[in-house]
């Protein structure tokens, strides 16, 4: 975004006031807030409004695919660290079909993509998107393929090959899916992005390095395709990182348009290893070969720790948990739904081998001490939640062991709730020895 | 018409270490690992001079009480013997360094005395050549008295012991400093905390190249990304010229493979035995994208596929 004096200069310095401010300098402090629209200008020129237009765009473009299928965004990162703010779009996990698979497995990789589906710590997280790759080299395969994709699993469609007849019809089968499609390099352009532009299908380019890459996407850019997808170099992890970085940093460091857009990184034989570097480092769409759902999972727990909002925890959900196999009577204890509190406490009682019931109360995320504080972890709010989840009941618990922390609030709890309260450990990993030692 | 990209101009860089001292060193070691002297991002070799590659080691435990079956399965019955453990690190695995953790000596568990845990730390350096960092009970009290005869028994070896943390780091810092040993610092996840340990041993009279910090390491899915983000800070805040921060970072990723849903048993999740290799692969290597110095695993697999992915990202094929 430009400054508010760099705005100034390109607008006619008239002073009329049409805008309803007395100045256009002032009406430029509007614009650069981006209080007011350009549009309440009468004379500034086309030029201007094109190149202001253009500089006020995000420095990532935001690009959507999916279409019916549920749609995909990636791009508009604004970080290069997400300590600095968070990433906002996660990375994209999609798994490759190759069209010269028999009928038989190709039917069954896409069914198994749609079955890439989990819960974890109350979210929903998946594998995205099926790549329909055209490794056959004519169109009738991928054609195929895509009606197998369109009938079997109902994913967002990524079509890769590297000729546009050939991929062509595959796309316009996907058409209600908006598919992303590719990939377009030097030799092929004008085929892709006649393609992309009839389709209206965004366009995934590839060039060995960022230089060549950027000079393509300002040229597909010329050409009438805005949503554009950057794929540098295949050679090794340390080249994808380094250009990975440097696309970021040139978008959002150096408000180079023609690298504002996002990635995708395609697995070279080891999905584990290009995924693992892809997540946390600036890879905005994966693709990978092997569905295995013992490294499925994994990828997607670490996409979901990376995108977590550094400023709101991870929480867990509000209820008693069971930790081992408990009975009736067995032990309970209270902590509060920050995620790491809540798996450091969980853990170490798994550690003492007592089976035990843990009760999480809902402090927004915060952890022991800093909720007591901040009067979100009160006895007051705990007898409520033990009232409301029957735990007395349910649990037959006539006793409940607290965070020692929080010993402050045994006595009001123990009244609130005529429950016998007990004071436990500082520090979790008090826990095991407190649990062994506990009188039955 | 080539790209200007920006670079990132650090002032900083991080202290030269060594661990473990060869016999040119007065030790006994097979080599010394260069630790430090990092000057920029990790693997940012478009902007700052390739420093030494992360380095991985594997741990030993004294005591199997507190191990995961799942794990023992894996692990197979070297683990039943510390030594052969040790010997299994170097020879058949042939991990960077080894870290010992003498969780024996936990008064409330085996409460096995200092002096049969620093004799095995002398077995262990005995019957291996590898560096050697070693770990006490994690009780204070305790752990005093024990790391005073584990850095005696490691004399001379550059062997660095820990956890130092606010309430214990001077008896720690001092059986370092009086055999020529260094220091693991701990800190809670917490930037500031990570500075203040270091500026407390510095005072004690440690000097930097004597100290490595562990920010500890969270799981993958148990709050990986507050270690990452961490790191990330730790690193950065270096390279900018934070005194405090310039020391290596090492990582104690085994939390990895023990992670619950590393070795949750649901077979909806996929054959464990990968599952969790995959589970302690992913919390190292995503710490070694941060800036982690150090890791340490425990599964020989998880170790192979570190030494691909470091390979790959030192622009290997």
């Amino acid at each position: 975004m430009p400054t508010a004096m760099e705005i100034y200069k390109m607008l006619p310095k008239k002073n009329c006031g049409e805008c309803k401010f007395p100045t256009c300098l002032a009406f430029a402090m509007q614009l650069a807030n981006k209080k007011v629209a350009l549009a309440d200008c009468p004379y500034v020129d086309e030029a201007v409004k094109a190149t202001l237009a253009d500089s006020s765009a995000p420095p990532i473009r935001l690009v959507k695919f999916g279409g019916n299928a549920g749609e995909l965004a990636v791009g508009d990162e604004t970080e290069m660290f997400r300590h600095d703010k968070k990433f906002f779009h996660q990375t994209i996990l999609s798994l490759r079909v190759k069209d010269t698979a028999s009928e038989a497995d190709q039917k069954k990789a896409v069914e198994h993509a749609a079955s890439l589906s989990f819960e974890r710590v109350g979210q929903k997280m998946k594998l995205d998107a099926v790549v329909l790759h055209n490794a056959s080299g004519q169109s009738a395969p991928l054609e195929a393929l895509a009606k197998h994709a369109m009938a079997g699993c109902n994913l967002p469609v990524i079509i890769l090959g590297d000729k546009a007849e050939h991929i062509g019809p595959a796309a316009k089968i996907c058409k209600d899916r908006k598919p992303l499609i590719g990939i377009a390099n030097k030799h092929n352009l004008d085929a892709m992005v006649a393609l992309a532009k009839e389709t209206g299908s965004p366009l995934v380019i590839h060039a060995e390095n960022v230089e060549e890459l950027s000079k393509l996407a300002a040229t597909v850019k010329e050409k009438g395709v805005q949503d554009i997808v950057l794929e540098s170099t295949r050679t090794n992890l340390g080249h994808q990182l380094v250009d990975l970085t440097i696309i970021r940093r040139m978008a959002i460091k150096a408000s180079h348009r023609a690298l504002g857009y996002p990635t995708l990184v395609q697995s070279q034989g080891h999905d584990l290893l290009t995924a693992s570097l892809a997540i946390p480092k600036y890879g905005s769409i994966v693709v990978l070969d092997d569905g295995d759902v013992s490294l499925i999972y994994p990828l997607l727990a670490l996409r979901q720790n990376i995108f977590t909002d550094p400023q709101v925890p991870l929480q867990v959900e509000e209820k008693v948990y069971p930790v081992g196999t408990p009975k009736e009577g067995s032990p309970l204890l209270l902590t509060t739904n920050f995620s790491l509190t809540y798996f450091t406490v969980a853990g170490d009682i798994e550690k003492s081998g007592v089976p035990s019931w843990l009760l999480v109360a809902n402090t927004e995320g915060l952890s022991v001490m800093t909720a007591f504080a901040a009067g979100k972890f009160t006895p007051e709010g705990v007898a409520k939640l033990i009232e409301k989840l029957q735990v007395k009941q349910k649990n037959n618990s006539t006793s409940i062991i607290i965070p020692g922390m929080v010993s402050r609030m045994s006595g009001k709890l123990e009244e609130l709730t005529g429950m016998k309260v007990i004071v436990g450990p500082r520090e979790s990993e008090g826990l095991p020895k407190f649990l062994k030692n506990l009188p039955k | 018409m080539s790209l200007e990209v920006p670079k990132e101009k650090f002032t900083g860089k991080t202290a030269q270490t060594k661990l473990g001292a060869t016999p040119e060193m007065k030790g006994t070691r097979s080599k010394s690992l260069s630790i430090g002297n990092v000057a920029g991002l990790p693997f940012h070799t478009f902007e700052a001079a390739a420093s030494v590659p992360p380095y991985i080691g594997m741990d030993v435990l004294d005591t199997l009480r507190g191990m995961d079956d799942q794990v023992k399965k894996m692990m197979g019955s070297v683990v039943n013997d510390p030594v052969a453990w040790a010997k299994a690190i170097e020879h058949e695995w042939k991990a960077d360094f080894i870290t010992l953790k003498l969780l024996s000596a936990n008064p409330e568990e085996e409460n096995r005395s200092p002096q049969e845990c620093a004799s095995l730390v002398k077995e262990v350096l005995k019957a291996t050549k590898l560096p050697l960092i070693v770990y006490g009970s994690g009780n204070f009290e305790t752990d005093a008295k024990l790391m005073e005869e584990v850095s005696t028994a490691g004399k001379g070896e550059r062997i660095f012991i820990g956890l130092a943390e606010e309430d214990n780091y001077k008896s720690l810092a001092a059986a370092a400093m009086a055999n020529g040993n260094g220091v693991v610092g701990f800190s809670n996840l917490d930037i500031n905390l990570a500075k203040q340990i270091s500026i407390l041993l510095m005072d004690f009279g440690v000097r930097k190249e004597d100290i490595l910090v562990d920010p500890l390491q969270a799981a993958l899915g148990v709050g990986l990304e507050y270690t990452y983000s961490v790191i990330e800070r730790l690193r950065q805040g270096a390279l900018r010229g934070d005194n405090a921060l310039q020391v290596s970072i090492i990582c104690d990723c085994t939390v990895g493979l023990n992670a619950r849903e590393a070795l949750d048993p649901n077979p909806k999740l996929g054959d464990i035995s990968k599952r969790a290799v995959n589970w302690e692969f992913i919390t190292a290597n995503t710490s070694i994208l941060a800036g982690a110095d150090l890791v340490v695993v425990r599964h020989p697999e998880s170790l192979n596929l570190l030494r691909k992915s470091i390979h790959s990202l030192q622009g290997g094929a």
